[in-house]
């Protein structure tokens, strides 16, 4: 029963999100997560202050609930199918990630530097953490889809608008770390 | 009520495998960004076969719903700029903040606190652009 709590390999986690998105449209969605953050800001009021989030919101409650679920499956997989959460990543990026002063690579599920409770009080993690949640919410929405609702959905659908997309997902991402990451770090 | 619970176990199911397949960890997508292990390009790479394949098919056979529904796709909006800028700009953050918007719940489940930083944040960057939606080149 030990090969329960061994991370699975990229072939079993690729059908499971295609197994994800199948069950979905089967049951006559689609998979897109960050709509959600949409009907969030609906649910508290941002249809005052601007016309984007004033839609038929309930007609996204099943996302929601999709969303409940994911935060419980986060839940299970960590108290009950892991024991060791440490992320076995290629040596070299551990090396690189030391040099950086990322002193968790290769030990823990994320960085110390960004998420250890500390991140409530210490400005620079604060700060990072406030600018990339912001990017992700605001990149999204702009791009019309996050990576699931573009390079697993849209792609899938073969939509050039989606390519589009994930190339800039790469664009922005590639820049970040090999240009922003060595000035932040 | 059956429909809820359905949206329900899928999304647990969703939520284990990001968990468990290190999609949700910080360090997996850096290491993506770096070129420096298949790991993540197999995942999404199987996951977009088989979705094209499943799409393909759906359409061709025009399979319904399990309650019966006809299927749709909604196509894409034919437009460049807000891809390019969008997909730009949520590359930076996903990048930055190693999570994009459906690992970040799932990483609340597990117990990671400060991801609930990353999650106000971003509903923070969806409302600007709510507001300046009218403004920004599409």
């Amino acid at each position: 029963m030990e090969w329960i709590y061994e991370p699975w390999p990229w072939y079993v986690s690729g059908v499971m999100i295609a197994l994800v998105m199948f069950l979905l449209i089967m049951v006559g969605k689609n998979f897109g997560m960050s709509g959600n953050l949409r009907t969030i800001c609906s649910i508290c009021g941002a249809g005052n202050k601007a016309g984007f989030f004033q839609f038929d919101w309930k007609a996204q409650r099943w996302n929601l609930i999709v969303v409940l679920g994911t935060i419980i499956g986060g839940f299970i997989a960590h108290e009950f199918l892991m024991i060791d959460d440490s992320v076995a990543i290629n040596s070299d990026t551990v090396a690189d990630l030391q040099s950086l002063g990322f002193k968790s690579a290769g030990k823990a599920y994320l960085p110390e530097t960004l998420f250890s409770l500390e991140a409530f009080t210490d400005i620079k993690s604060l700060s990072l953490l406030i600018i990339g949640g912001f990017l992700v919410g605001f990149g999204a929405r702009y791009a019309g889809g996050c990576t699931s609702g573009h390079a697993i959905s849209g792609l899938s659908n073969l939509q050039v608008p989606s390519l589009l997309a994930v190339i800039g997902f790469f664009i922005g991402g590639l820049l970040m770390i090999h240009f922003i990451f060595p000035l932040l770090f | 009520m059956k429909r809820t619970l359905a949206y329900l176990l899928i999304g647990i199911v969703f939520g284990i495998t990001m968990m468990k397949s290190e999609a949700a960890s910080w360090f997996r997508i850096y290491e993506m960004f770096k070129f420096d292990s298949f790991h993540m390009y197999g995942i999404i790479g199987i996951a977009f076969f088989l979705g094209v394949i499943m799409t393909q098919i759906i359409k061709h056979y025009k399979v319904k719903s399990l309650y019966g529904e006809t299927i749709q796709f909604p196509p894409k909006q034919k437009k460049v700029l807000r891809y390019a800028f969008g997909g730009i700009i949520f590359g930076f953050g996903w990048a930055l903040a190693g999570a994009c918007p459906g690992p970040m719940f799932t990483l609340l489940g597990a117990g990671f606190l400060p991801v609930g930083i990353l999650i106000v944040a971003a509903l923070a960057g969806t409302f600007v652009y709510g507001l300046l939606k009218d403004k920004l080149p599409h």
